[in-house]
């Protein structure tokens, strides 16, 4: 009998199908690995096993016997930890008070210290981190340091079932090798694994059984190494709608002018050695895994990042922008439309009026105040050219569906008319139809001259709106597509850094 | 193991800064006061520091989960008006009366708790709406100044234990080692340290967060309302002084940042608060033994506490993305 087993599991985010007929078998003592681009289901299916998430239909099995989990402590009690991309861990707590925290050993009502330190110590060797001091803040360790935290901490509640999302994506090469060894020994104890990874090599080292999710389905599952890496990734593509895109402009000129350059651009640890040309007229996408340093690149480029070194060129001339204050100047002329619609973008309780004209202010007023009837007629137009369903500009932003919302972020920098547009995943969780207005707005802007670099998550929409993608991976811009390369699959297998030519098998083992 | 007491330091660092400040100005007011620091000195200067710090460590019991009490001087003025009516006459008396303070204490506390939890309110303007309550109640029991308190008890507390120790620090250790350190000791009051570091990852981990936040609330009800008793017996009355309410709370949210008790929540402790309060009183003893006029007292707290906050805040210079200014 199967150890876990999940059926027709289905879950929806307001419209959105995150995950749907969901089937995942898992056995003891195998380690199975689940694959999918950005937004298969994978996180879903996740935080439902977790108990984060309760799922709208289907059931789950532990060992025949139907469980539901209405908390992450719910699961914990039933064997299964979790370790999340997003760390678990409490910052102001040592590491002994972290692995302890969920069930800490207790004498006469207190926490039994030297017990705890035991729990502790036990768990720090059993995930071969016993280098790690009990005693350390957790905020005072480093990023691998406190992956490896992470999983002590899972293992201390000796789980049966052991889910890693991504947790070797903050590692460095030492503790990888370590990890390798200590999940090998897992799984001979007799623990059920599931893994996550966008890594195709540490699938291929340590997977038994795979499952493909696609869509929020899982599409198929098979025995490790009985399908070729092209093949995995051709599950993975499997679309079900085709937007409609707008043609692409016959060629960008070759002598249109450079609006952006740069080179040699740096942050901490999560861009390095960034090299890119932006021409006018031309819009260039981001593609590559979540997470893999293109929202730093967009925030760096508008100012945001404190320490960022590299050059910045505009029309040929070096400039230092040192905020977003600095970026949407004349001479400059940047926008940068955020992720985060609700937090970044909109102050969601104000009017449509206000939201639209808060970054044109500027020129909308004399000697610091607004006139009012050039914002009026502004903002009208700015309506009138984005379709922005609303009753009227005096409505609160927030009142406005999530398609429309979209539509403001990006209006209010239209009024600013700028020559660089930044767009970090547009649209997310709109409807297609605004999804294909924003295409063509994109394209209009181009033909108009301004220059565009556009982060998505979804493939498609590189393919569809790009005239070159830039595929980044661990920081760095990994392979530039130009045209006709700019295809899903290449885009997924460089994105798994996992390309067909040998230099790109060269720097992945490098690395 | 080796190198664990620089472990212990680390952690302990905001509170041991905390009692070194509180130290240097403690000798820097004894070395020149003019009398120099004999027993009765030590009581009046002790007394008034105590009564703050005891506010401070019902402060921080809140402060560490990330919320904010500002209903604790309420809760002590409260406390204060109920006391002078039912801490008096026989033995029995005066003990059930002490117990009837500290239940209505903890019962504040815990609805302070129950409406943040359930209701979901921000602690702040839930405290302020429940502080303006307590401070009803209290005018209701004590439209005037008045009353009287069993004074065996209240020269127990104010006066000296043997050997000329004040007694209020007795009762300061004796509330560390019955309130703070059991609970800093357990589960529940780890519970409330991770709930304050990081509410998301204390839920992702298990923890009891409702039932946390709710012993935390209960608790700085119950120390408010110990305060309040103190101030009973310094004072041999009650008075439902709005004055003096607000005086409190204020004084000790600044007593807790001065004890390196983080507002965001998840570090510091009660100690750290409590020479936080202490320091904070001797500013003002310092201004007086130096013969500054007291009107500047005011001006030169605000100082200190100025300093202070700079230090604390010096972890934003390593920002690096601007955005983590404004989260």
């Amino acid at each position: 009998m199967s150890l876990f087993v999940m059926r027709g599991v289905s879950k929806r985010y307001g419209g959105v199908r995150a995950l749907q007929d969901a089937e995942l078998v898992i056995e003891a003592g195998r380690i199975h690995a689940v694959l999918g681009e950005n937004g298969a289901g994978k996180s879903t299916l996740i935080k439902i096993m977790a108990g984060v998430v309760t799922p709208d239909e289907g059931s789950m099995l532990l060992e025949g016997r139907p469980v539901s989990f209405a908390s992450p402590a719910a699961a914990h009690a039933s064997g299964i930890a979790c370790i999340f991309q997003e760390l678990s861990l409490i910052p102001d707590l040592s590491v002994a008070d972290n692995i302890a925290i969920s069930n800490p050993p207790c004498r006469f009502g207190l926490i039994d210290r030297r017990a705890q330190r035991r729990m502790a110590e036990d768990a720090l060797t059993r995930a071969g981190a016993e280098d790690i001091h009990p005693s350390a803040l957790v905020k005072d360790l480093s990023l691998s340091r406190r992956q490896m935290v992470e999983i002590a901490k899972a293992l201390a509640r000796k789980p049966r079932i052991l889910i890693l999302d991504e947790a070797t994506s903050a590692l460095t090469a030492a503790d990888v090798t370590k990890i390798y060894a200590v999940l090998k020994r897992l799984r001979a104890e007799g623990l059920a694994l599931v893994y996550i990874s966008h890594r195709m090599h540490e699938i291929v080292e340590l997977a038994d059984d795979c499952t493909v999710f696609c869509n929020g389905r899982s599409v198929a599952t098979f025995a490790a190494g009985t399908r070729t890496d092209n093949e995995v990734v051709e599950l993975m593509i499997g679309r079900e709608y085709n937007a409609v895109f707008p043609p692409r402009t016959a060629h960008v000129a070759s002598d249109s002018p450079l609006l952006l350059e740069v080179q040699g651009l740096c942050w901490t640890d999560k861009l390095s050695d960034i090299c890119l040309q932006l021409k006018a007229g031309e819009v260039i996408g981001l593609g590559g895994l979540d997470g893999q340093g293109q929202r730093e690149l967009l925030l760096a480029l508008f100012g945001v990042l404190r320490g960022a070194t590299g050059e910045v060129r505009i029309d040929g001339r070096a400039v230092a922008i040192t905020g977003p204050h600095a970026a949407k100047r004349g001479d400059i002329g940047m926008a940068l439309i955020p992720e985060d619609r609700k937090t970044e973008g909109l102050m969601l309780p104000m009017s449509v009026r206000d939201n639209l004209s808060f970054a044109a202010l500027g020129n909308l007023s004399r000697w610091g105040v607004v006139n009012a009837a050039a914002e009026r007629a502004a903002v009208e137009r700015i309506v009138r050219l984005l379709a922005v369903r609303t009753d009227g500009t005096d409505l609160a932003a927030g009142s406005l569906s999530g398609g429309n919302q979209q539509k403001l972020v990006i209006g209010k920098w239209l009024l600013m008319a700028p020559r660089i547009l930044l767009l970090n995943d547009p649209t997310r969780g709109i409807d297609v139809g605004t999804k294909q207005e924003i295409y063509q707005l994109l394209r209009q802007l181009a033909v108009a001259g301004a220059a565009i670099l556009f982060y998505s998550t979804d493939y498609d929409e590189l393919v569809g709106c790009c005239d070159r993608v830039l595929v980044m991976y661990d920081g760095a811009i990994k392979r530039e597509l130009v045209g006709a390369q700019i295809t899903e699959h290449a885009l997924i297998s460089n994105a798994l850094n996992i390309g067909a030519q040998d230099e790109n098998a060269a720097t992945q083992r490098a690395t | 193991m080796t190198g664990d007491w620089s472990f212990w330091l680390r952690e302990h660092k905001s509170t041991l800064l905390a009692f070194a400040g509180f130290a240097v100005m403690f000798s820097i007011y004894a070395a020149n006061h003019p009398a120099g620091l004999n027993a009765n000195v030590a009581t009046t200067a002790a007394n008034k520091g105590v009564l703050l710090a005891i506010v401070a460590m019902a402060q921080t019991l809140v402060v560490l989960t990330s919320g904010i009490d500002l209903s604790v001087g309420m809760v002590m003025v409260l406390a204060n008006c109920l006391a002078s009516s039912i801490v008096v006459g026989s033995p029995l008396m005066t003990a059930l009366g002490v117990l009837g303070v500290l239940l209505v204490g903890c019962l504040c506390g815990a609805i302070n708790g129950l409406i943040v939890i359930y209701g979901r309110l921000q602690p702040i303007v839930t405290t302020i709406a429940t502080g303006s309550i307590y401070y009803g109640a209290a005018l209701a029991l004590r439209r005037v100044p008045g009353g009287d308190v069993d004074s065996t008890l209240a020269d127990a507390l104010t006066g000296q234990l043997p050997g000329g120790v004040p007694a209020s620090l007795g009762l300061l250790l004796a509330l560390v080692l019955i309130v703070w350190l059991p609970f800093r000791r357990s589960a529940i009051g780890r519970a409330a340290y991770a709930i304050g570091s990081s509410e998301v990852a204390a839920y992702m981990s298990g923890v009891p967060i409702r039932r946390a936040k709710f012993v935390a609330y209960t608790l700085s009800g119950l120390l408010a309302a110990v305060a309040g008793l103190f101030l009973t017996c310094i004072t041999y009355s009650g008075e439902a002084s709005a004055a003096n309410g607000s005086t409190y709370t204020l004084y000790s949210i600044a007593a807790v940042v001065l004890g390196g008790v983080s507002l965001f929540g998840g570090s510091g402790s009660a100690i750290g608060a409590i020479f936080g309060a202490l320091m904070f009183r001797t500013i003002g003893d310092l201004l007086f033994v130096f013969n500054v006029e007291p009107l500047w007292q005011p001006l030169f707290q605000g100082l200190v506490l100025m300093a202070a906050i700079c230090l604390g805040a010096a972890r934003l210079l390593r920002i690096r993305n601007r955005l983590d200014l404004y989260g």
